[in-house]
C-alpha cells in the first residue's frame, strides 16, 4: 500500500523534450513507473522518452488517460505549466522545478484552492512508492518496501534519512519531498494526514528545517490528530539568526518562532522525538517498530 | 537582492511615491556640493546594507557646510558592522511632525501577500510586532486580483492614521503594492513615512528587496544587481559563482548538495565538538568545474583548517564530482588542507573509482566524515 502513487499511476511528463525531462522521464520509466505522455507546446506529435508527446496537456489526458503530472518547466514557464495541471482538472501535480518567483507561486496557490488537484512542490525532489513508481528525481535504488512514510522539506536530507532506514532493513511506503520554497502546495500536515489513513504506515518520519511555521503548525496537528509514532528531524540548529540558508524558505526570523529550537520545543511537545542526527532518527523509527 | 536606500528611493520616486531631494556622493566635497544645491539642513546617510545605521553613527543630520564636511570625512570610509562605506545619500531634512511605517511583503503562512500600516513608524517596526502586534494593522491582498483602493483604505483607517493624511498615506500604500507587484518584491518597506506639519507625506527611508528568481523579467532591477552586491570579498566571490555561501566563524569548511543536507551537515560539525566556518550549497546536478570552484572557495578563506565533502547524489552525479576534487587539488603541489569526502546516492561507486585518494581522505558515513573532519581541524589548532 502507498499514498498518492502507485503502479496504476498515469503519467504525463510536462517538459519531457528538456534535458532533465528527458533523462528523469527514462529514470522513472526504468523504476517502472506508468508514464503515458509528455507535454510540449509545439513538440505535439513527436515521442521521447518511448511516450507520445502532446502540445498540451489537456490532449494527453484526453488521448491517454493520463491523471497525474510531474512537470520539469523551466521557471520562467513553471508557475504557467502548474495553472494548465489545474486545468486539466489532474489528481496530481508534481512539480520539480527549483526558482519559480513567488508571487506566481502565490497566484496558483490562489487557483490551487479552488481546484480538486493536488500539488506537490515546487522545489521538490518528487515522490515515490518503493517498488512500484517514483515521480521526480529521487534515486530509486536506495529505497526499499516497508512500513515508513517520510515527509521532507529536504531532498537531499531525504536521501540521507532513507538512506539510514534502508541500512537497518526498514523500508518506507511512500517518501515524499515537499519543497523547501515559501509556498508550496501540499504541507507537512496533508501528508502527516495521509500517512495517519495509511493502514499500512505503521511510522512517520518528519524532516524539517529552520524557517516558517509549519513544523510548529504540524506538532499541533499530530498532537490532535496523529496516532502513528513519528520521529522528527529539523536541519539548521546552527544557523545564524538573519542569515539566508539556500532557498528562501530558511530565513530564521530571530523573533523566536522558525528557529530550530521552537521547532524541536513544539515537535517534543507533541510527543515527537528528534534526532540529533539522522542516524537517531532511524534509531527512534527503530523503537517505535519494535 | 537587496537595494540600497538611494536605488529603492529612485524607484519609489519614479512610481509617484514622494521622496525629499536627494544626491549620491563618494567624497567630502562632492557632500559639500550637494548639500548646497538641496539646502540645509540635510542627512548624511551611509549607503551600506544592515539595519540601524543612524545607531551606529552612520546617518548624520547637520546644519551647515563645516558640519558636512565633518560628518562626511566621518562617515566615507567608515566601518560599518563589518561594511565599508564607500558613498552617502545626501538628503534634504524633513521637519515632521509624525513618523508611520508602511510596507508590503509575502506572508507565507497564509501563501498572500500582506500589506502592514503602523502609526509607529521610524523605530524598528520588528520589536513593534513582538511586543504591540496590534500597533499594526494588516490587510491580506488576493495575488490574482492586487490590492484593492478599499483595503489600502482600511489598513491605514485601522491603524488610527490622522484622518487629514490618511487619503495620502493609502495612495502610496497602493503605489508601494503596485511597485511590489510589478517588480517581484519580496519586500516593500517605508520607515518612516514622514509627515509634515503642512500634512505633507514623504518617504524618508525606502527598502526594496526583489525576488532573484523573478529577474529574469525584471531587467531594470537586474541591472542594479552589481551595485547593489553586498558582503565580504568572500560572499562576493560567492556571488560571481553563483553559490549559496554564508561565511560563518569556525574553522571546517562544509561544502554539500541541497540546503536541507549542508545545514544537517553543519549540525553535526556542531555536534561532534567542531565549528563550521560556512556554509556552502553547490545546488543540484553540479558539474565537475561547479565542484572545483567550491573547492576554491573554501580554501580562500583563512580561518578554514579542513574540509568536509557531504555530496548524497540524486540529481547530481558522484563520478563528476570525484572529477572536480580530482582537478581542483592536482594543481596544488601541496594540499593547503586536509579534505574529506563522503559520497553517496547517484553514481557513488563511479565516483569512488575515480576519486584520488592519494589527495583526500574518504569516508563511507555522514557521520565519519564530520568526525574526520573535525579531528583535522583540531589537530591544526593544536
Amino acid at each position: 500500500m502507498s499514498v498518492l502513487v502507485d503502479d496504476d499511476t498515469r503519467v504525463v511528463v510536462q517538459g519531457i523534450t528538456g534535458g532533465e525531462g528527458k533523462f528523469h522521464a527514462e529514470q522513472m520509466i526504468e523504476y517502472g513507473t506508468n508514464v503515458v505522455a509528455g507535454a510540449v507546446p509545439g513538440k505535439g506529435g513527436q515521442e521521447a522518452a518511448g511516450v507520445p508527446v502532446y502540445d498540451t496537456v489537456h490532449e494527453a489526458v484526453e488521448e491517454e488517460n493520463a491523471d497525474t503530472s510531474v512537470i520539469f518547466v523551466p521557471p520562467a514557464f513553471a508557475g504557467d505549466a502548474i495553472f494548465e495541471a489545474l486545468d486539466a482538472d489532474l489528481d496530481l501535480a508534481v512539480a520539480i522545478t527549483e526558482g519559480i518567483p513567488t508571487q506566481d507561486m502565490a497566484r496558483v496557490n490562489k487557483r490551487l484552492s479552488e481546484t480538486d488537484t493536488r500539488l506537490i512542490g515546487p522545489n521538490c525532489p518528487g515522490l515515490i512508492t518503493p517498488g512500484e513508481a517514483k515521480l521526480g528525481i529521487l534515486p530509486g535504488n536506495i529505497f526499499s518496501e516497508g512500513n515508513v512514510g517520510l515527509v521532507s522539506r529536504s531532498g537531499t536530507l531525504t536521501y540521507q534519512v532513507v538512506d539510514n532506514l534502508t541500512n537497518r532493513g526498514i523500508g518506507q511506503t511512500t517518501a515524499i519531498g515537499i519543497g523547501g520554497d515559501p509556498i508550496i502546495g501540499t504541507t507537512f500536515i496533508d501528508a502527516l494526514e495521509l500517512f495517519e489513513n495509511d493502514p499500512d504506515t505503521d511510522a512517520i518520519v518528519m524532516c524539517g528545517e529552520i524557517g516558517g511555521e509549519d513544523e510548529e503548525q504540524a506538532a499541533a496537528f499530530i498532537d490532535e490528530h496523529v496516532d502513528t509514532p513519528v520521529a522528527g528531524f529539523i536541519a539548521g540548529r546552527t544557523a545564524p539568526p538573519g542569515k539566508r540558508m539556500g532557498h528562501a524558505g530558511a530565513i530564521v526570523s530571530g523573533s523566536g518562532t522558525g528557529t530550530a529550537e521552537s521547532k524541536i520545543n513544539a515537535l517534543n511537545d507533541a510527543g515527537v522525538p528528534v534526532g540529533d542526527t539522522p542516524e537517531e532518527v532511524a534509531d527512534h523509527i527503530e523503537e517505535f517498530l519494535g | 537582492m537587496k537595494l540600497h536606500e538611494y536605488q529603492a528611493k529612485g524607484v519609489f520616486a519614479d512610481a509617484g511615491i514622494p521622496t525629499p531631494p536627494s544626491q549620491l556622493a563618494d567624497d567630502v566635497d562632492g557632500v559639500v556640493d550637494a548639500a548646497g544645491e538641496i539646502g540645509y539642513p540635510v542627512a548624511i546617510k551611509a549607503q551600506v546594507q544592515v539595519g540601524g545605521r543612524g545607531k551606529a553613527g552612520g546617518i548624520k543630520l547637520v546644519e551647515d557646510e563645516d558640519e558636512a564636511r565633518e560628518a562626511a570625512d566621518d562617515i566615507l570610509g567608515m566601518d560599518l558592522k563589518g561594511y565599508h562605506v564607500d558613498r552617502v545619500l545626501v538628503e534634504g531634512a524633513v521637519d515632521f511632525v509624525d513618523e508611520l511605517y508602511v510596507g508590503i511583503t509575502m506572508d507565507r503562512g497564509e501563501g498572500k501577500p500582506v500589506a502592514m500600516v503602523s502609526t509607529k513608524g521610524g523605530v524598528n517596526i520588528e520589536e513593534v510586532a513582538e511586543e504591540d502586534p496590534d500597533a499594526i494593522a494588516r490587510e491580506h491582498v488576493d495575488p490574482a486580483f492586487g490590492m484593492h483602493p478599499y483595503q489600502a483604505r482600511k489598513a491605514v483607517y485601522d491603524a488610527g492614521v490622522d484622518p487629514t493624511v490618511a487619503r495620502d498615506v493609502s495612495n502610496v500604500l497602493m503605489t508601494l503594492y503596485d511597485l511590489w507587484e510589478q517588480k517581484d518584491g519580496s519586500d516593500a518597506e517605508i520607515n518612516p513615512l514622514m509627515v509634515t506639519a503642512d500634512d505633507e507625506v514623504i518617504a524618508a527611508d525606502a527598502v526594496m528587496n526583489v525576488d532573484e528568481d523573478a529577474l529574469f523579467r525584471q531587467p531594470e532591477l537586474a541591472e542594479m544587481e552589481e551595485e547593489a552586491a553586498s558582503g565580504d570579498e568572500l560572499e562576493q566571490k560567492a556571488d560571481e559563482y553563483d553559490f549559496d555561501y554564508v561565511r560563518l566563524e569556525g574553522n571546517t569548511g562544509i561544502i554539500g548538495n541541497g540546503a536541507g543536507l549542508v545545514m544537517t551537515t553543519l549540525d553535526l560539525v556542531d555536534h561532534y565538538g567542531g565549528e563550521p566556518a560556512n556554509f556552502l550549497d553547490v545546488g543540484g546536478g553540479a558539474k565537475a568545474q561547479r565542484i572545483a570552484n567550491a573547492l576554491d572557495m573554501v580554501f580562500s578563506d583563512d580561518n578554514v583548517d579542513s574540509v568536509v565533502f557531504n555530496i548524497f547524489g540524486g540529481i547530481t552525479r558522484g563520478d563528476e564530482v570525484a572529477k572536480g576534487i580530482n582537478e581542483a587539488l592536482e594543481q596544488f603541489d601541496e594540499i593547503p588542507k586536509p579534505v574529506v569526502v563522503r559520497l553517496a546516492g547517484t553514481n557513488w561507486e563511479e565516483g569512488m573509482e575515480i576519486l584520488n585518494e592519494d589527495l583526500v581522505t574518504v569516508e563511507e558515513t555522514l557521520e565519519d566524515a564530520v568526525q574526520r573532519a573535525v579531528e583535522y581541524a583540531e589537530e591544526v589548532e593544536a
